[in-house]
């Protein structure tokens, strides 16, 4: 007879940076069913840009998730210059490129070093995050922070970067390539590496299209979607580069996919700091017509997604984010089922899942009156009547 | 200064809590840890549970899902325990104040619990590394005087 447990990982763990919880059915060490619940870190950002003038919400969105904050203003900016049918300069679409493609770097090794802790092997963890260093440092000599940007802004960039900032960045990402090759070596060859990840989590390439799976996750399963290939925005149509794709789909692909993702940035940083062309970087938006448009970029864990209407106003009057992650944490349900217990950890990690860009909230709403229905209260009220019932039919 | 607080400076274990960040200040928590930074020459580690918290590293806005659950660690949390209120978010709710899913803020969600705890803030967004070491120090003053 098969007997189902429920292990309940979260919401407060130390194994994960933020709030989240997993619920596993397991059978004896079989994982049979997951759950998985969020919400504690929703802060209604969609309904915060409503209150925001469109100069405003690049802080705002860039603050839905720390990691990717180049990439969801981006986006936004994106989807707003659609609207404006804004002209963008070319520097401003290089300094993006760059600016973009270290924070891939720096995402992509952060990645690198907690896949490594959840396996057991500090060393990697701590190899991985003093490389990560000097791209940080780089991002700070480009944008003046270590991780919050404030870089792009509706029409071009905010702030110019001299002869010498992007020299240090190219010396910078340069010397960092070989770090990163060591680590990429070191994982492709390491047997034990081979014996953990090897068949574990996979993502068939059917289930990966099924759930949408986006960016690394997709790419580990053999989908070789890019948006920087598919549909170009920023500069990377003027530089040379390639998508790198695995077909196996289990941990091990979606590894090396990051890993040798963060090599090809590196290269594009080098081409795009020896081909930038000088000029403007900013086209001066005066106003924003109505209208609606998206924008969408590929940040480190998989497609963003914005949509902005306008109705000619100074405030957008609708925003939606959907976050990479928002399809690639229901892959679990294919990946983690018929696990071991032992393995879900680096399973779940595989997609980089961030929670803080997927956060949604539910709300029932009666579409006649606007009214909340079912709060806290009322589902108590609910629950306490249907006692009252069955006890007068006892 | 009891001998307790005297030991006590020599190893603070800290415990983060994510209290909805944007995982800016979560990352340069971590950072902490990593080479550059490596908190552990002063004898703090990250610790998997409150009960051996000495130090609450409290990061992001408190959504209302996530304060009754701040309220509950720091319960759990052996005093005399210091709350470092990490970022912008943290210290006042930062840019997220007009939005309709904040709780109160850190430092009145955890009074609401003990009125005298002691809290320091951290402000930045996010603050660096070396602003979290040097609250630390300011912490340590604070156990001084206990
Ligand atoms: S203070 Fe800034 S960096 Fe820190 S969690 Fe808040 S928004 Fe993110």
């Amino acid at each position: 007879m098969s007997h189902k447990t429920m292990i309940n990982i979260g919401p407060f763990h130390p194994l994960q940076e933020e709030a989240e919880f997993f619920q596993l059915y397991v059978d004896g060490e079989r994982v049979v069913d997951v759950d998985v619940r969020i919400s504690y870190n929703h802060r209604g950002i969609e309904k915060l840009d409503e209150s925001k003038t469109f100069d405003q919400v690049p802080f705002v969105v860039e603050r839905v998730c720390g990691i990717c904050s180049a990439s969801h203003p981006l986006a936004y900016v994106q989807a707003v210059e659609d609207i404006a049918h804004v002209q963008v300069p070319e520097r401003a679409l290089y300094l993006r490129t760059i600016v973009n493609e270290l924070e891939r770097i720096h995402s992509h090794l952060l990645w690198v070093g907690l896949a490594g802790h959840f396996l057991g092997y500090n060393t990697v963890f701590m190899w991985a995050w003093k490389y990560r260093e000097p791209i940080l440092d780089a991002l700070e000599v480009a944008t003046g922070s270590r991780v919050n940007y404030a870089n792009c802004k509706i029409g071009g960039v905010r702030r110019d970067m001299t002869d010498e900032q992007l020299k240090e960045i190219d010396r910078l990402a340069t010397e960092s390539y070989g770090p990163v090759e060591m680590l990429t070596k070191a994982v492709i060859d390491d047997p034990v590496l081979h014996a953990r990840l090897k068949n574990v989590g996979v993502l068939s390439k059917a289930d990966a299209r099924a759930y949408g799976a986006t960016g690394p996750t997709g790419r580990g399963s053999g989908l070789p979607i890019d948006v920087r290939r598919d549909d170009p925005y920023a500069a990377y149509d003027r530089i040379d580069w390639q998508v790198h794709y695995e077909e196996s789909g289990d941990v091990f692909a979606k590894a090396k996919v990051r890993l040798l993702e963060t090599l090809e940035a590196v290269k594009i940083i080098q081409r795009a700091v020896r081909a930038i062309p000088g000029g403007e970087i900013d086209a001066k938006v005066q106003n924003i017509p109505p209208g609606e448009a998206v924008g969408h970029v590929e940040a480190p864990r998989g497609e963003t997604f914005h949509y902005v209407r306008s109705d000619g106003s100074n405030y957008p009057v609708r925003h939606k984010v959907r976050a990479p992650s928002f399809n690639n944490i229901p892959t679990f349900k294919a990946s983690c089922i018929g696990q071991e217990i032992a393995d879900v950890a680096i399973t779940l990690a595989s997609v980089d899942p961030c929670y803080s860009c997927t956060e949604r909230m539910c709300a029932a709403v009666d579409a006649e009156s606007g009214r909340r229905m079912f709060d806290f209260a009322q589902l108590v009220k609910l629950s306490q009547e249907k006692t009252q019932r069955l006890r007068r039919q006892l | 200064m009891a001998v307790k607080h005297w030991a006590l400076k020599k190893s603070l274990w800290v415990y983060h809590v994510n209290t909805g960040a944007c995982n800016n200040c979560d990352i340069e928590v971590l950072d902490l840890l990593t080479p550059r930074f490596d908190i552990e020459r002063f004898g703090m580690i990250l610790v998997g549970s409150p009960r051996h918290a000495d130090v609450l590293a409290v990061t992001g806005t408190c959504t209302r899902q996530a304060m009754p659950r701040l309220q509950e660690l720091y319960r759990q949390a052996a005093k005399p325990v210091v709350v470092l209120a990490i970022g912008s978010c943290a210290g006042a709710q930062g840019i997220f104040t007009e939005a309709y899913h904040m709780g109160s803020p850190v430092d009145e969600t955890i009074r609401a619990v003990d009125p005298n705890a002691i809290i320091a803030y951290v402000p930045g967004c996010p603050p660096k590394p070396e602003a979290m070491i040097a609250a630390v120090v300011k912490a340590w003053d604070v156990i001084d005087t206990l």
